[in-house]
């Protein structure tokens, strides 16, 4: 654990110097675990500090390549060479294993107890009809008056009724559970409730009115149980309601916000509780917001810190801790120095366009040529020209070779390249090819990040999700609940606003009442 | 200058009489109106009153008869030879100052520095 120790140090100062991707997305994801880098801003003070000897940061770069366990080399080739100890884990790694604990173990148990309940009791209201018409015919039958016509019109529409209601219940309930959430449904927690108290108070006189006293008017037993099958058809016209109707109509606005770069979505919600409603901003978010890509973020900061670094507090009156006074006053003299950072952002920023430009350039020309090397054959021709026939995979992984360098280059630029691998490029290429796509087509993938369901799920940054809020997570949304979705390495911040009140009055306006006049302003010389 | 429907128009004028010249077959006076009640009055730079629909006086050309006879930029002409030119079309304003057979126009202009001149002479 040492061995990691001292090399996340030494990496630390090399990130802060060299504007390598990888190695900033190890820092990033460190950062998380360490407190204040109170080493770096002794680093750039060129104080002196001992530190581990600089022949072994180069191989704790290769280090960190091999640890990512994927080759992303593939347009290069490059040796890496293992040089700390083999046995050591990094702090995230032990964050990750104690979560994978958690899920397994976890809070299925709940889930499946609902299930259950839920099941059980339905059988039984299924079952009840049934038992109300059958008992009478198994217990008493010699003493039952004999069934009409009219009774047994009943019996038709007994069954009818049951099974549009079984028809029913499985289009609304029998559905894969999607989401694993906090509490408790309470809409359906009130139905379940609901059925239970109706169907025992149907139970109880039955019990007592017509088993205690062994009725012979069976007819009259039958339109008892006709009336439950009725009623419970309206418990289910309820549930519909309550559970898929009322939420349709949207009366919120909801604004999401991404904590690290600030993208921001807006989307319309009806009446939902706070735990549904993060649960449709998820959904959504999984197909709206653009990938999270920690390499993109560390500018910002190592901007930030050279800001503040090189200033120090000396105390020239003596010992005295005023730790917030000396905070204080560097926030202070930090702000009143000339620096030119918001030059050096800007000339960057307009460097970094330029070049990914170019890149892009090169990169469509070259995709379109390979592109043109490939001809798609007719039926006709497949029987004339056996010979060089290839299937999809194939002619992808004869054009590929002419374009890959440049496809590289332009990724790593982008800061893209850990999210497509050259087997996931080579499959797409195909795919492409397959489908008669055109070249910006294929390239469509490649030159905007795309949102997060796009690519594989190794890469997305984000599957455990927790619901911060302050109020009850099953209280409804009101205007100016602000709740969060925290993951392990980003927030969603979400921001919920009433749809206004909107008083539209008309207007009448008479098709003949369309008429213009000309307006001159002419000069006449005489 | 303003004109208030049903009263009639009080303006301060000066008597103006242009020679015609003889250009070729043409007679022409040397300015240009513009103006007119079939026109858009907030177009024209000259009025005080930008409803006021009368004949303005856009341009004079240098050395041209007008010029000679004392009209000016700006001036608003009230009356033609006699006939009124306060509320008249453009159209109608041109054929009376371009009328074949005369040879003399008599105007009536009125611009605003004569109204300010004849209030200085009077509080003095």
């Amino acid at each position: 654990m040492s061995a990691a120790m001292d090399t996340e140090s030494t990496y630390s100062g090399y990130s802060h110097y060299s504007g390598h991707s990888k190695k900033a997305h190890r820092q990033g994801s460190r950062d998380r675990h360490k407190s204040p880098r109170s080493k770096d801003g002794s680093r750039s003070e060129k104080s002196v500090t001992i530190q581990t000897p600089p022949a072994e940061p180069l191989l704790g770069n290769d280090a960190s390549r091999a640890e990512e366990g994927q080759d992303d080399n593939w347009g290069e080739t490059t040796t890496a060479i293992t040089g700390t100890s083999e046995h050591s884990i990094s702090q995230e790694d032990i964050a990750r294993i104690s979560k994978d604990l958690e899920d397994s173990v976890g809070l299925d148990c709940k889930r499946y107890l609902g299930l259950t309940v839920a099941a059980v009791l339905g059988l039984l209201v299924f079952l009840t009809p049934i038992a109300f018409i059958l008992l009478p015919q198994i217990l008493w039958r010699d003493d039952l008056e004999p069934c009409g016509t009219v009774c047994e019109g009943l019996f038709i529409s007994v069954a009818f009724k049951l099974l549009i209601l079984l028809i029913g219940t499985w289009a609304l309930f029998f559905r894969q559970p999607k989401a694993d959430i906090p509490r408790v449904f309470v809409f359906r927690a009130l139905l379940l409730v609901l059925i239970f108290l109706f169907v025992f108070s149907y139970w109880l006189f039955y019990g007592v009115r017509i088993l205690d006293s062994k009725d012979t008017n069976y007819q009259g037993i039958v339109q008892y149980a006709v009336s439950l099958v009725d009623a419970l058809l309206f418990i289910h016209y309820l549930a519909i309601v309550l559970l898929e109707l009322r939420q349709l109509q949207p009366m919120f606005t909801v604004k999401v916000v991404r904590s690290t770069d600030g993208e921001s979505r807006y989307y319309s919600l009806g009446h939902l509780s706070i735990q549904r409603a993060a649960l449709v901003v998820l959904e959504n978010y999984y197909k709206d917001f653009t990938v999270y890509n920690p390499a993109l973020l560390t500018a910002s900061k190592s901007r930030a810190a050279k800001h503040m670094a090189g200033l120090k507090v000396y105390n020239v009156d003596g010992p005295g801790n005023n730790a917030s006074g000396q905070s204080r006053a560097m926030i202070a003299a930090a702000a009143r120095r000339r620096d030119s950072s918001h030059n050096e952002l800007y000339y960057e920023e307009a460097d970094h366009e330029r070049r990914v430009k170019k890149r892009r350039a090169r990169l469509v020309v070259a995709v379109e040529e390979a592109f043109t090397h490939i001809k798609r054959l007719q039926a006709e021709e497949q029987q004339k020209a056996p010979g060089e026939m290839m299937d999809p995979r194939e002619a992808a992984q004869a054009i590929f070779p002419s374009m890959a360098r440049a496809l590289q280059k332009y990724l790593r630029t982008t800061r893209q390249q850990q999210y497509h691998s050259m087997e996931s490029i080579l499959q797409h290429l195909s795919f492409c090819i397959t489908n008669n796509m055109t070249p910006k087509a294929f390239l469509e993938r490649y030159l905007n990040p795309g949102p997060t369901l796009q690519y594989d799920r190794d890469r997305w940054f984000s599957k455990q999700w927790t619901l911060v809020s302050e109020e009850a997570v099953t209280s409804g949304l009101q205007d100016g609940i602000v709740f969060v979705l925290k993951c392990l390495d980003f927030s969603l911040v979400v921001n919920v606003k009433k749809i206004p009140f909107i008083k539209l009055s008309e207007e009448f306006i008479d098709p003949k009442s369309h008429k213009f006049v000309l307006r001159l302003q002419s000069e006449t010389s005489v | 200058m303003s004109y208030v429907p049903g009263q009639p128009v009080t303006a301060v004028v000066q008597r103006i009489e242009i020679h015609k010249l003889r250009q070729g077959d043409n007679l022409i006076l040397g300015f240009s109106i513009g103006g007119g009640i079939d026109q858009d009055p907030t177009q024209n730079p000259f009025s005080e009153d930008k409803t006021d629909k009368g004949i303005y006086v856009t341009r004079v050309t240098e050395g041209g008869p007008a010029e000679v006879a004392g009209l000016q930029i700006g001036d608003k002409i009230m009356q033609v030879n006699g006939w009124d030119m306060t509320m008249v079309t453009h159209d109608q304003a041109r054929k009376r100052l371009t009328k074949r057979n005369e040879e003399v126009v008599r105007l009536l202009v009125t611009r605003q520095s004569l109204q300010k001149a004849v209030q200085q002479s009077m509080m003095s």
